[in-house]
């Protein structure tokens, strides 16, 4: 029991969208599929909003990861939405990487609605690994305090 | 002063096993702007609901959290709630405590910590809400089909006689696509075009249908309620205005030898024709490609003979524009082309069947022809090579279809029933002819259809075996079909008259460009997308587009019907009203700080970004920036992400609003 209590919870925001990752988490909910009570969803109507801006916004709140989760390629609500975020990803990684930021803590994952076991395994797993890492403390010295 | 009432739901035990819904409240109470913080056991239930609406009404809220289940479960049922009590809709945010909390973690006082920071969220979310009011765009109530099939025919004929405007256009020169080129149909083998040309008379005659053939789409502009089309009117060289459809040109025609479309090559036709003698229009069209006046320069025999003036030599394609609110694609299949269309190694599908080689190899559609008393036989049943009656006939099924490696994966669906079918037309017939089919297995799923096919195999002795034929090879004008007998466990050899090859359904040429058109999607072999395979089966990814018959996937007569009344009921609704109401949860553009990059219209999959010039009374242009516009707008906010100035936002997800959110879990 003491390790539990010493065991380090993380802070976990995941931005997800509205007509797949969210409805995997409800699916993951309806077939009570248990996982880590560290993540906190925004939703969003689609992974093609999701902009540097928030993934910064999220570690000024505290986060110690943050996921992206959309719909699978070829299956977005808005047709191309996803792709815009993968792109989009794939150029902030390095970005974020130069600006100090430890992208160790971003993850970038594709749940369909149907998908809510594996909602489940990501949460689960991304919870672990922030464990691992710790706190994410060193943001505030790259960054300063918001 | 923002007043913000926070109503948690216990869900029976469904929340409150898990989570301290009391405790959720009282936390929530302590929060800025929160005016009330209300526990009930189920929010959702009718009195649940009188008392959100008498809080609403007494505390004067101005914006409301539901903490309960997810908001694709109720987010619905509570901002009706809300309207109903004079609270604007849009005011109203949902906190999801059970799918994403009580019902997926078993510690009580974590799940109760989380609960506790998505109900923060939730109030800080709606503490930046606006209240935001429907859009109303005007409707022009007039449909296009396009395609002139069964199912163009039937969303068509439904619409007119829903007493609106109808533009119908079809690529040949008469309505009437596949069904009309058909002999019998299963399983009442009562006659296709019995059927169906009285239907293409009503299209013809109907006030309200105008009807465009020898047309194709050009281009579509605009959006729901309001689309614009570009239809070209290829040149047909006969006045349709003054043709009476006399038949004197086409039987006066020296240019007799082109193979005829209708037939499949079948038979043969003049370059001035009509395709079937029930056409519709009955008005002839000249083939520039075969036409000896257009292509040498002399002739012109049915410009001489024509009592009504209508030939014009001179006519040339034309485009017309029409403006309708609702575009219904119609466009029907064609078959897999045996031993032409390659895979991805180059190998062409099924040559070992000999379809180009052997005249009497033919495909289904062609044996149609052939039993149908309209065709180039007149209804015998004869080999296109020598004329003889086959007294041996092989059906070969799936060919084609259900093979990954030289055809297509999907089941073409009609097939097992059709070829059953031509076994009894053959039977009925040439009466001691013996009809044989290979098949893999017989998919008769539908009203009559299993009695039908047992009829097939024990009233009218068609032999069925199950396995695959490997290879047709010719000998003294008898095909030798070597197959397998998979049931038997033996080879099998059967010498045959004439081989039918039941060939795979795909999607008509020029599907993927008009959808592409349209902004409508399609899968990897070119069949159009609804937007939801089980509850929105005709709409597509296109507000105010929808698809019916074989385009969206391989179908029979009745389905492409049903689907085609389907159509046209989602058309009728949107001409049900004189304004369109669409969400208003879209971009906006702040027009101030747009420097007029247009990145977001790049990215816009749906075109809804427009430029717009901003002019000085005097005319001069000052800037030119971008405009949401709401008719096309569906709310992804892909441009928001993208924009360098953030001058666009999205109503209803502002970036406020999500900032204040993450900003709560400090």
């Amino acid at each position: 029991m003491s390790d539990e209590k010493e065991q380090f919870e993380p802070k976990i925001i995941a931005y997800v969208c509205n007509w797949c990752t969210y409805l995997g988490a409800d699916l993951a909910g309806t077939n009570r599929l248990e996982y880590p009570a560290n993540v906190r969803i925004v939703r969003l109507p689609c992974t093609g909003r999701i902009d540097f801006n928030l993934m910064v916004k999220a570690f000024e709140a505290g986060a110690d990861s943050v996921l992206v989760s959309g719909c699978h390629p070829g299956d977005c609500h808005y047709t191309t939405g996803n792709f815009h975020a993968r792109r989009r990803w794939i150029l902030f990684r390095s970005l974020l990487d130069t600006m100090g930021i430890d992208v160790d803590r971003i993850h970038f994952t594709w749940i369909s609605a149907a998908e809510g076991k594996k909602w489940q395994e990501v949460v689960t797993d991304i919870t672990e690994s922030t464990r691992k890492l710790g706190p994410y403390t060193a943001y505030q010295r790259v960054c300063g305090e918001s | 002063m923002a007043k913000i009432g926070v109503f948690t739901c216990w869900c029976g035990e469904n929340i409150a096993q898990n989570v301290d819904v009391q405790h959720v409240a009282a936390e929530i109470a302590k929060l800025p702007n929160v005016h009330c913080s209300i526990e009930y056991k189920y929010m959702c239930s009718e009195p649940g609901q009188a008392m959100i609406r008498e809080k609403i009404a007494a505390e004067k809220l101005t914006g409301m959290v539901i903490a309960s289940c997810s908001p694709h479960m109720h987010l619905n049922t509570f901002r009706k709630a809300a309207k109903n009590a004079g609270l604007n809709p849009y005011q109203v945010e949902m906190a999801n405590i059970r799918e994403h909390c009580s019902w997926v973690h078993r510690n009580r006082e974590e799940a109760t910590l989380k609960a506790v920071d998505l109900v923060k969220m939730a109030v800080a979310k709606v503490r930046k809400n606006q209240e935001l009011v429907p859009i109303d765009i005007p409707v022009t109530k007039r449909v296009l089909v396009v395609g002139g099939g069964v199912a163009g025919i039937q969303a068509a004929l439904d619409i007119a006689d829903a007493g609106y405007e109808v533009v119908m256009v079809e690529r040949e020169p008469s309505i009437g696509g596949r069904m009309a080129g058909l002999s019998e149909t299963f399983p009442t083998l009562d006659c296709s075009q019995c059927i169906l040309t009285p239907r293409m008379v009503d299209i013809g005659q109907h006030p309200n249908i105008t009807l465009h053939t020898y047309s194709e789409v050009a281009k579509v502009e605009g959006f729901i309620g309001n689309f614009k089309a570009s239809i070209l009117k290829k040149a047909r060289y006969v006045d349709v205005n003054t043709c009476t459809g006399c038949g004197t040109c086409w039987n006066s025609c020296p240019s007799k030898k082109t193979p005829s479309e209708f037939d499949f090559g079948l038979g043969t036709r003049t370059a001035i024709y009509v395709p079937f003698p029930q056409a519709v229009p009955a008005k002839p069209v000249i083939d520039q490609n075969a036409c000896i006046k257009l292509t040498k320069g002399k002739c012109g025999v049915c410009m001489k003979k024509c009592q009504a003036n209508a030939i014009d030599f001179d006519d040339k394609d034309a485009l017309v524009e029409e403006e309708v609110g609702a575009v219904i694609v119609a466009t029907g299949f064609k078959l897999f082309q045996i031993g032409k269309e390659q895979d991805l190694e180059g190998q062409s599908g099924y040559g070992e069947y000999g379809y180009d080689k052997y005249p009497d190899v033919i495909d289904s559609l062609q044996f149609e022809r052939l039993a149908s008393a309209s065709g180039p036989t007149n209804g015998e049943i004869r080999r296109p090579s020598d004329g003889k009656v086959p007294k041996n006939i092989v059906f070969i099924s799936c060919v084609g279809s259900r093979d990954n490696a030289k055809g297509v994966p999907y089941c073409s669906k009609v097939c097992c029933m059709y070829t059953a079918k031509h076994t009894m037309l053959y039977k009925h017939k040439v009466h001691d002819g013996v009809a044989h089919v290979f098949y893999m297995d017989i998919r008769a799923g539908g009203k009559n259809y299993e009695e039908f096919v047992r009829r097939a195999i024990e009233q009218d002795g068609a032999q069925y075996h199950r396995g695959r034929v490997s290879k047709i090879t010719e000998k003294h004008g008898t095909l030798i079909v070597r197959g397998v007998d998979t049931l038997a466990g033996l080879p099998l050899t059967i010498e045959a008259d004439m081989v039918v090859l039941a060939s795979a359904i795909k999607p008509t040429n020029g599907a993927q460009e008009l959808a592409q058109k349209l902004n409508v999607g399609y899968d990897n072999y070119g069949f159009l997308s609804e937007s939801h395979p089980k509850l929105r089966p005709v709409e597509t990814a296109s507000a105010g587009v929808f698809v019916c018959g074989a385009c969206q996937g391989p179908k029979d007569i009745p389905e492409s019907v049903a689907q085609a009344s389907a159509a046209a009921a989602k058309t009728l609704v949107i001409f049900s009203k004189e304004e369109l109401t669409r969400d208003p949860e879209i971009a906006k553009v702040n027009e101030k700080v747009c420097a007029g990059c247009f990145t977001c219209q790049r990215v816009c999959a749906f075109n809804a970004i427009e430029q717009v010039d901003i002019r000085s009374p005097n005319g001069k242009l000052i800037k030119r920036i971008a405009r949401v516009n709401p008719g096309l707008c569906m709310g992804c906010g892909t441009c928001v992400a993208v924009c360098p100035s953030k001058s666009v936002d999205l109503s209803g997800t502002t970036e406020q609003q999500v900032y204040s959110m993450v900003k709560s879990l400090t």
